[in-house]
């Protein structure tokens, strides 16, 4: 610590806890150690597996051969299974198929979410009672994997990335959530507007949207999570291997403890390590959502806590 | 609010019912009564923009949600999805068998198998999955330093984020054959292991992968609650001498209530689906004895093995006590004075 720091304590510090209140006993000190422990083992049970993930497909074969296996101390850095990985071929095809699937599906979603939530959340229109009871009612019951099977396939959406967007994109929570949160648009705003002659479309788009953005980011990153991490409606109504998004290629990978097509030559040839090359997958498919969900993360609490139902 | 077009557009029937201005009524919460005076085709004409805008959720609804409910005949069938073009009009010329499906399904031991791994699965992730964002979000809450707290936060939020496929691969390079533990033992000299293919431990194992992915994000909607909390009645009791434990025990606890009742009646009514991809995913691996539960049952049945209308008879049945489940949770909720799922 420097001397100014000492000579001039700031309460404001970025690392200076809040004061107590007065009638807060100060913790004990065996208290703090524990809780400090548990919150530690927590944060390690998620960082550390994540850590050997993203090490081991850092590693050379060499050092992967050298350890017996996953690596925990990165030696030396190496980017080969990520070149090899990218520069064409089965994942980089199925990164492909996964980026373009989330990002329609997104738009999609959020398209239709967003119009479905703002006609449903003008107090007093035609029929949003019932419309709303209709679209809650699905949150109590499913209709079963095997008729929804037959469905997507008499529709001619199987063998079509459609399977992959169409059915799964509505969720009737989502739009209780942004229904929850247009409602809460003060109401003499989108008077004024309509006064200046603002249609609905121009009500949401310029008045509506702009007020909700956090909770259309905490949306918008669900939705991508949701098409980001499906793999089941790919394996059932997908017959081509070349169309397979990246988590039915991982899954191929490390349950089947294949290699990718294409290259295993590369791993014969003695330069890649297979485990490498898993590793690898597993870090593209993790990498958008670590990175993207924590710049959301403020929101979370809003998104989730919105969904409460206002008739 | 498209209420102003209706008065621009009618002023005099307006004037006639003698009503105060629509201003002051704006945020009357029973408009819609007030609108049972304006006719319908006037309603529908004022809001034709809100409808077409509710019209592709509502399209998507009724087509992916609604539709294949009525596909649900194909259990009082003996269906072949092949005696047509396409599978619905196969519906019209399969035979129908009454309830033969699900007399199949009852006398089946393959079924009641799935049933009772469900029902084990079910009981052990309430026992030992449900406190722990409970426990975490105690824990998170008495962090005071606002940055400890958000990293605190991000590191526990971040593994809901990741697929069933990622979480699963995870567990298997720590836990499996060839996982990381293992492979430390055996460069010891320890004899190796593999938690992923044990079917005695396999239930365990699920409740373990799920706390790992989805604890941190239960705690969200605790801490809200916590936030909530009157800190007034904390310093009232310390007043009164209550110690640490105690304000938890008097305070935290009681104010959590409500939030716990509801998420514990979600819990219950959806009792019959323990993670049905998950469980896929680990099928092969484990094998069926273990890793088979209703939703994996269905698929394989339906989807494997092609006896479309014996899966359709299961997954309805499924279906049917799963609705059972979720009114009767919300039932006792509300006779137990708290707010269940939806209100009365």
């Amino acid at each position: 610590m420097t001397r100014a720091t000492e000579t001039t304590p700031r309460p404001t510090s970025w690392w200076a806890a809040p004061a107590r209140p007065v009638w807060e006993e100060p913790p004990g000190r065996t208290g703090l150690a524990a809780k400090g422990a548990v919150l530690v083992l927590a944060c390690l049970a998620v960082l550390v597996p994540l850590w050997i993930v993203v090490v081991t497909s850092l590693s050379s074969k060499k050092t992967i051969t050298e350890t017996g296996g996953l690596v925990v101390v990165p030696r030396d850095i190496t980017f080969i299974a990520y070149q090899e990985l990218l520069s064409g071929g089965q994942v980089t095809r199925a990164a492909v198929v996964s980026v373009l699937v989330t990002v329609t599906g997104t738009l999609f979603s959020m398209a239709v979410s967003i119009l479905g939530a703002y006609g449903l959340s003008r107090p007093g229109s035609v029929g949003h009672r019932f419309i709303l009871l209709t679209l809650m009612a699905t949150m109590f019951f499913g209709a079963g994997l095997i008729p929804t099977y037959l469905l997507v396939q008499t529709l001619g959406l199987t063998d079509s990335y459609l399977a992959l967007i169409l059915p799964s994109a509505v969720s009737v929570f989502n739009i209780l959530v942004l229904r929850g949160f247009f409602m809460n648009v003060s109401q003499e705003l989108v008077d004024s507007a309509r006064i200046d002659g603002a249609g609905d479309l121009r009500i949401l788009w310029q008045i509506v949207m702009p007020l909700s953005r956090a909770v259309i980011a905490v949306i918008t990153l669900f939705y991508a999570v949701g098409y980001w991490s499906a793999w089941f409606n790919a394996s059932i109504y997908l017959s081509d291997q070349n169309m397979m998004p990246l988590q039915n290629v991982l899954i191929q990978l490390a349950q089947k403890q294949e290699i990718p097509v294409g290259l295993g030559q590369a791993v014969r040839a003695g330069n890649l390590s297979g485990l490498a090359v898993q590793m690898a997958v597993m870090v593209l498919a993790l990498l958008p959502v670590a990175v993207l969900s924590p710049f959301v993360q403020k929101h979370f609490k809003k998104g989730m806590l919105t969904g409460a139902v206002k008739g | 609010m498209s209420t102003l077009d209706t008065e621009k557009a009618d002023p005099a029937a307006r004037a006639a019912t003698g009503r105060p201005p629509r201003g002051d009524r704006r945020r009357d919460r029973h408009r819609s009564r007030t609108d049972g005076r304006v006719p319908l085709g006037r309603r529908l004409r004022r809001d034709r923009m809100l409808l077409l805008m509710t019209a592709p959720v509502l399209a998507l609804v009724v087509v992916f949600n609604y539709v294949p409910i009525l596909g649900n005949v194909v259990a009082f069938q003996d269906y072949d999805p092949y005696v047509s073009t396409n599978g619905i009009t196969a519906i019209f010329q399969s035979p129908w068998v009454g309830l033969a499906q699900f007399e199949r399904v009852f006398s089946d031991p393959g079924f009641w198998h799935a049933v009772e791994n469900t029902l084990v699965l079910f009981l052990l992730q309430l026992v030992l999955f449900f406190p722990v964002p409970i426990a975490l979000a105690l824990l998170v809450n008495s962090v005071l330093r606002p940055r400890v707290r958000a990293f605190v936060q991000a590191v526990l939020y971040l593994p809901h984020f990741f697929s069933w496929v990622l979480v699963i691969t995870v567990f298997q390079q720590i836990l499996g054959g060839a996982g990381i533990i293992a492979q430390t033992l055996r460069q010891h000299g320890h004899e190796g292991f593999d938690l992923m293919t044990d079917p005695e431990i396999f239930k365990f194992l699920v409740t373990a992968e799920g706390i790992w992915k989805d604890a941190g994000w239960g705690v969200i909607v605790f801490l809200a609650a916590l936030a909530a909390v009157n800190q007034d009645l904390y310093e009232a009791a310390a007043m009164d001498g209550a110690n640490r434990w105690r304000r938890m025990w008097h305070v935290t606890l009681p104010a959590l209530r409500p939030v716990i009742a509801l998420l514990l009646v979600l819990r219950v009514g959806d009792a019959l689906t323990v993670g049905f991809e998950q469980l896929l995913l680990q099928r092969d691996a484990v094998g069926p004895g273990a890793a088979e539960v209703l939703d994996t049952f269905v698929w394989w049945t339906g989807l494997r093995s092609q006896d479309f209308s014996y899966a359709a008879a299961a997954g309805l049945v499924k279906g049917v006590v799963g609705l059972v489940l979720v009114l009767s949770a919300n039932k006792i909720a509300h006779l137990m004075g708290e707010q269940g799922v939806y209100r009365k």
